[in-house]
């Protein structure tokens, strides 16, 4: 009996290892093809661990036109975003948590089911209003589309942060001479400053990696943003594998670091509906 | 987080009530309009980001709308000629189609091995169960754009590291072998694509939805005799299935929808046999310009997206995430 048991152990041990290693492998493979030389690259017989290992294709990568100003412009996008979209979600997600009032239940209703609206489909409409505002092939347009999915978002997330806060910390702060808004600053805000941060990274990761309207309305090079120019690598001359993994170990770098951070406290705000595949 | 101690300190005050009563709704006339003056902002932006671009693609999918509409910002009405000329149309019925096989199989292999993956985890020891929770999340960080060249990567005709692994496995013989000559197997790498993606986020959710089930439960239904297979179909499917409802409708959401993967494995000229429903209508008006017709197309994938959403939310009222 307990030898069976420990095989049973050893068995789902190792398809713990096996499923690790299927999924993982494409993540690894990106990797260590960045840091291949670029003859072990075209090989027949592909290297599993690069050697010798080579910091060409990054800098092969970041030397590349328009990566620089990529970069940049989707920092400004990313910022822009997330700013906006946390301010107007924080006040909106107060009113939901904090108050009563006739249309609240509808009204979140009408967060979660926005969620659902294609971004695909809303791109033709998007794309002619934009062109009608003359904002096609500028960041500033890009920026108003991106709160279509990152707004709902923000608020539905912020409203399950701020209902985590128990309403008695404020009330008891009242009753020791503090006003709704002095309440308000020193009790309710830092409770939920982490369900803040955790948010905005969110946000911050959803328009980092945002590609189709991107790629839609910016079409000048020195307009388009890091997942754009990302696709836009494959040059005429055929693929260069190298440099691309590079970059896109570049790109996810930042997705990745915040993206450990936070997951935890995210989880539960997508199955509210929120990341778009 | 290192705020949150100091507020148990106050309270701890023992004298709620009488603020509270002061504070009554209703007493200061305006305290009444303090939530809606703070949804305001949000409203007008969702109405201006997503409402009325909504209805614009509505009325576009009724008029006649290319190039020179575009131009000079007017289109012509046609009424239904639009959804006249898609449904006539053999290639809008063939993507359709292919759209609702791909979203079926994403969804249901994206469900089994998600719920495979997350009762493994409730059955590893800590430290296994660690490693492959940080393998998950290290999966569910990638962007689409790198996920997808990873995966073209890997399936490349000359060098890619899958036709060498299946050929040395004694598998078959594919070296040079082009996986997207064919659409069919084309098509399976990209739902490969979109299932690996979306694995992680189905997994880790489910197995936090299963250290919520009761251990006395199962322990139970052990001691009665029952297998694996029968507590997993009478103890715990049960107590999942909201979750479960949710996580499918989600899916079926995403999975209808996929464009990235398809543009950019496709280097931004998929040829028909590559179209779902997103490639349809995004080629039809940013390609071919005729906005009304993709519009149409559009139309089409928002209504049927909109009753898998009605079942959603159904689900959400049901388990009290909306009256909370």
């Amino acid at each position: 009996m307990k030898r069976r048991r420990r095989a049973g152990r050893i068995g789902v041990n190792l398809l713990g290892v096996f499923v690790f290693a299927v999924m993982v492998f494409p993540v690894y493979w990106m990797v260590s093809t960045a840091f291949k030389k670029p003859y072990d690259i075209l090989n027949f017989t592909p290297e599993f661990v690069p050697s010798p290992a080579t910091l060409s294709n990054f800098e092969n990568a970041l030397n590349r036109p328009n990566f620089w100003s990529s970069v940049l412009n989707s920092l400004i996008v990313v910022v822009a975003v997330t700013a906006m979209s946390m301010v107007l979600a924080f006040l909106a997600a107060l009113a939901l948590a904090k108050f009563r009032f006739r249309g609240r239940a509808a009204f979140v209703v009408v967060i979660i089911g926005v969620q659902m609206v294609p971004l695909n489909a809303l791109i033709i409409p998007l794309y002619i209003l934009l062109s009608r505002a003359h904002q096609v092939d500028k960041l500033s347009g890009v920026v108003i589309t991106y709160l279509t999915f990152v707004l709902p978002f923000c608020v539905w997330t912020l409203r399950g942060f701020l209902l985590g806060v128990p309403r008695e910390l404020e009330e008891a702060a009242m009753v020791d001479g503090s006003t709704r808004f002095g309440a308000f600053v020193r009790i309710l805000l830092p409770l939920v400053a982490p369900g803040l941060v955790a948010t905005s990274i969110f946000a911050f990761i959803q328009v980092w990696n945002e590609f189709i309207l991107a790629y839609v309305l910016l079409q000048s090079q020195d307009k388009q943003t890091l997942p754009v120019w990302l696709a836009s690598f494959t040059t005429l001359r055929g693929t260069e594998w190298g440099p691309l993994m590079a970059a896109a170990s570049l790109t996810a770098l930042p997705v990745v670091i915040f993206f450990v951070t936070i997951h935890r406290r995210i989880a539960f705000g997508l199955t509210a509906g929120a990341v778009r595949g | 987080m290192s705020h949150a101690p100091a507020a148990p300190a106050t309270a701890a005050e023992p004298v709620a009530l009488p603020a509270r009563r002061r504070r009554r709704p209703g007493v200061r006339v305006g305290r009444a309009a303090v939530p809606y003056l703070l949804l305001a902002p949000a409203v007008a932006v969702i109405v201006a980001v997503l409402a009325y671009p909504l209805y614009l693609l509505g009325s576009l999918s009724f008029q006649q709308y290319g190039l020179f509409e575009l131009i000079r910002h007017d289109g012509r009405w046609v009424g239904l000629d639009n959804y006249r000329t898609i449904l006539s149309d053999s290639l809008f019925v063939d993507v359709l189609v292919r759209t609702v096989v791909f979203t079926a199989v994403c969804v249901s292999l994206t469900m089994f091995f998600g719920t495979l993956i997350a009762l493994l985890l409730a059955r590893l020891g800590p430290f296994m169960r660690l490693m492959l929770t940080s393998g998950l999340v290290l999966v569910w960080a990638m962007p689409v754009v790198v996920a997808v060249n990873i995966w073209i990567w890997m399936f490349d005709f000359e060098f890619g590291v899958v036709n060498y692994l299946l050929t040395e496995l004694h598998i078959g013989d594919y070296i040079h072998h082009d996986w997207f000559e064919n659409s069919t197997t084309g098509l399976a790498i990209i739902a490969a694509i979109v299932i690996w993606g979306a694995i992680p986020f189905v997994a880790i959710t489910l197995f936090a939805g299963l250290t919520q089930v009761p251990r006395e439960l199962l322990e139970a239904a052990a001691l009665d005799g029952a297998g694996p297979a029968r507590v997993f179909r009478d103890i715990t499917l049960p107590i999942l299935k909201p979750i479960f409802i949710i996580l499918t409708s989600l899916s079926i959401i995403w999975d209808f929808q996929v464009f990235n993967q398809v543009w950019i494995a496709r280097g931004g000229q998929p040829t028909e046999e590559y179209f779902l429903m997103a490639v349809y209508a995004f080629v039809e008006s940013f390609k071919t310009q005729q906005y009304g017709l993709g519009a149409a197309i559009a139309v089409v994938m928002v209504a049927i997206m909109l009753v898998v959403t009605f079942f959603y939310i159904r689900e959400m009222v049901r388990i009290g995430e909306v009256e909370r």
